[in-house]
C-alpha cells in the first residue's frame, strides 16, 4: 500500500515545527508514525504536507521535576516501560506502556503521538486520566498547560489546535500510593477493549483523642482513590462513584467488589463496540477489570 | 517532491532521492536489492518486515525511508558473519523453527531484539517477545525452542 504523495519537512526544533505548521495549513505532524503511517497507507488521511518532529532533541527524555515526572512528547513506549523514574512515581504508566502492541511498536511509538491521536482503544490516556496528568502544548500564542480531563474531547479528537504541538506531559508523583493498569487486550490488535487505571493510598482513620474518648479503634482505610476506565468509551472516564466507594473504607475484598460494581453508573451509555466485543458486553465485564485493577493497586500501596 | 536519503544497510551506504511516502521496506527491497525482508500484512500486524534500525527492532512497513535517513539498518542478510551463520539462524535451522520461511527473517530479527533486552528469557517471555510476529506454518513451538536454544548458545559464547 502506498500513501498519497505528500511534501515532507523535518523540523529541527519546536520553534521550527511551529513555523512549518503555520506555513503549511492542514499539515500533519509525524512522531513515531505508528498511528499516522497506517492511516496514510489506507488513505484515511492524505495531508498535503507531513512535518517530521521525530528528531527534535528538546522533545525527548524523561526526568523527575519537583513532585513528579516530566515526560517528553517523543519518549517511546519502550523507554517509558523501562524507566526507573516512571516505575517509582507512576508504576501504572510503565505497566501500560509495556503492554502496548508489541516490542517493535513500542520501540517507535511515542507518548505524545499516542495522546495526540486520542484513539479510544489506546492505553496511555486512561492511565494519565487516573494519575491527574497535565499536557504541555506549544502553540502560536506560546506555551500552555491542559489538564488531561479537559484534553480529550471525543473519539480521536482533542483540544489541540491546528498549530499546536504537544511538547511534554507532567505526571504528579504517586509514590507511596499503589498504581496499576489492567487491560483486556484485543486478541489480534492488542489495543485495549477495556483498560482500567487505578491509583490508591492506604492510610489510617481515627486514633486521635476524640476517637479515644469515643472508644473508637484506629482503622486502616483506602485514601485518595483515583479510577479511570477507557477502551469502551469515547474518552477516558473518571469513576467518581467507584472512588467514593473506596475512600475511607477498609481495603477488603468486600470493599473492592462493591466499589467495582459502581463502575457501570460511571461508564454511562455512550459505549463503543466492534464485531469482537459489543459495547454492552464491554460494559458488563468492565467491573471485573475495575476490581482487578483496584486489587493490584492496593497490593502495591503503602 | 523528492528528498535525499542516506541509509547504511548491513554496512553498505545507499543514497537515493526518494518520494517521502516511500516505505523503508521498499527502500530495502528495491534500492538495496535485499529481498529477505518480507511484506506480509502491510498493516503493521505480522512482523515479517521487521528489521533493526540502529540496532533496535522496527516494522519497516510502518516506517518511512526518510525516518531512517542517516541510520544503520540491519536486515536478515546482514546477520551472518560471512559464511558463519548467526546463533539465531543456526538455532532456527537446527530446531526446525520454520516451514515455508516467509515469517522467518522477521522472526529472527524480533528474536534478536528479545535477546538484546533479555539475555535469558523464559518460554513465556519468548512468546511475549514475539507477540508482533505471526507465523502461519509452525504453530510456534519450534520457534520458541529455537530462540531458547539460541539464548543458550549466546550465553555460552559470552562466558
Ligand atoms: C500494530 C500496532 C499495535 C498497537 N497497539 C496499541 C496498543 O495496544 N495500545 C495503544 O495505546 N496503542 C497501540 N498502538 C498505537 C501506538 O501506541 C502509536 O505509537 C501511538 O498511538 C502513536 O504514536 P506515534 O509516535 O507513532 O505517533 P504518530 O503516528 O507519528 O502520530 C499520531 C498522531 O498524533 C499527532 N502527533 C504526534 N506527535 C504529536 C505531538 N507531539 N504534538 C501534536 N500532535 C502530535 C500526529 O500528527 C498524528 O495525527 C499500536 C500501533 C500499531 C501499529
Ligand atoms: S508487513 Fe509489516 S507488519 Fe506485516
Ligand atoms: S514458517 Fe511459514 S509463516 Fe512461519
Amino acid at each position: 500500500m502506498f500513501a498519497a504523495d505528500f511534501e515532507y519537512y523535518r523540523a529541527g526544533s519546536v520553534a521550527e515545527a511551529g513555523q512549518l505548521l503555520a506555513a503549511h495549513p492542514g499539515a500533519k505532524l509525524l512522531a513515531g508514525g505508528h498511528s499516522l503511517i497506517p492511516l496514510l497507507k489506507l488513505r484515511l488521511a492524505a495531508p498535503a504536507a507531513v512535518i517530521d518532529i521525530g528528531r527534535i532533541a528538546e522533545l525527548r527524555g524523561i526526568s523527575t521535576d519537583g513532585d513528579g515526572l516530566r515526560i517528553g512528547a517523543l519518549a517511546t513506549h519502550a523507554e517509558i516501560a523501562a524507566s526507573d523514574a516512571v516505575r517509582e512515581h507512576a508504576a501504572a504508566l510503565a505497566e501500560a506502556a509495556g503492554q502496548i502492541g508489541d516490542p517493535a511498536v513500542r520501540n517507535r511509538g511515542t507518548i505524545g503521538g499516542n495522546v495526540a491521536h486520542a484513539d479510544p482503544a489506546s492505553d496511555l490516556p486512561t492511565v494519565l486520566a487516573a494519575l491527574g496528568a497535565t499536557v504541555t502544548v506549544a502553540g502560536s500564542g506560546g506555551e500552555r498547560s491542559i489538564a488531561v480531563g479537559d484534553f480529550f474531547t471525543g473519539v480521536m479528537t482533542t483540544s489541540l489546535g491546528e498549530n499546536d504541538l504537544l511538547t511534554s506531559i507532567r505526571v504528579p508523583s504517586a509514590a507511596g500510593r499503589g498504581t496499576a493498569y489492567v487491560k483486556f487486550s484485543h486478541p489480534a490488535s492488542r489495543y485495549a477493549v477495556i483498560g482500567v487505571a487505578v491509583s490508591l493510598g492506604i492510610g489510617t482513620k481515627g486514633g486521635g483523642w476524640i476517637s479515644k474518648i469515643k472508644g473508637e479503634q484506629k482503622e486502616t482505610v483506602c485514601t485518595e482513590a483515583a479510577v479511570a476506565v477507557g477502551g469502551l468509551v469515547p474518552t477516558p472516564v473518571r469513576c467518581g462513584a467507584v472512588e467514593a466507594a473506596l475512600n475511607d473504607q477498609p481495603p477488603t475484598a468486600e470493599t473492592f467488589a462493591a466499589a467495582a460494581a459502581a463502575a457501570s453508573g460511571d461508564i454511562g451509555d455512550d459505549l463503543l463496540g466492534d464485531v469482537f466485543a459489543s459495547g454492552e458486553y464491554r460494559k458488563a465485564v468492565a467491573p471485573v477489570y475495575v476490581r482487578r485493577a483496584i486489587e493490584a493497586a492496593a497490593g502495591r500501596a503503602g | 517532491m523528492k528528498v535525499p536519503v542516506r541509509i547504511t544497510v548491513n554496512g553498505r551506504l545507499i543514497e537515493r532521492e526518494v518520494e517521502p511516502r516511500l516505505l523503508l521496506v521498499h527502500f530495502l527491497r528495491v534500492f538495496a536489492e535485499l529481498t529477505g525482508t518480507k511484506v506480509g500484512c502491510d498493516t503493521s500486524q505480522c512482523g515479517s518486515c521487521t528489521v533493526l534500525i540502529d540496532g533496535v527492532s522496527a516494522k519497516s512497513c510502518t516506517t518511512l525511508a526518510v525516518q531512517a535517513d542517516g541510520a544503520d539498518v540491519t536486515t536478515i542478510e546482514g546477520l551472518a558473519d560471512g559464511e558463519k551463520l548467526h546463533a539465531l539462524q543456526e538455532s532456527f535451522w537446527n530446531k526446525h523453527g520454520l516451514q515455508c520461511g516467509f515469517c522467518t527473517p522477521g522472526m529472527i530479527l524480533a528474536s534478536h531484539e528479545l535477546l538484546r533486552t533479555n539475555a535469558s528469557p523464559s518460554d513465556d517471555e519468548i512468546r511475549h517477545g514475539l507477540e508482533g510476529n505471526i507465523c502461519r506454518c509452525t504453530g510456534y513451538q519450534n520457534i520458541v525452542r529455537a530462540v531458547r536454544d539460541a539464548a543458550g548458545t549466546v550465553a555460552a559464547a559470552d562466558k
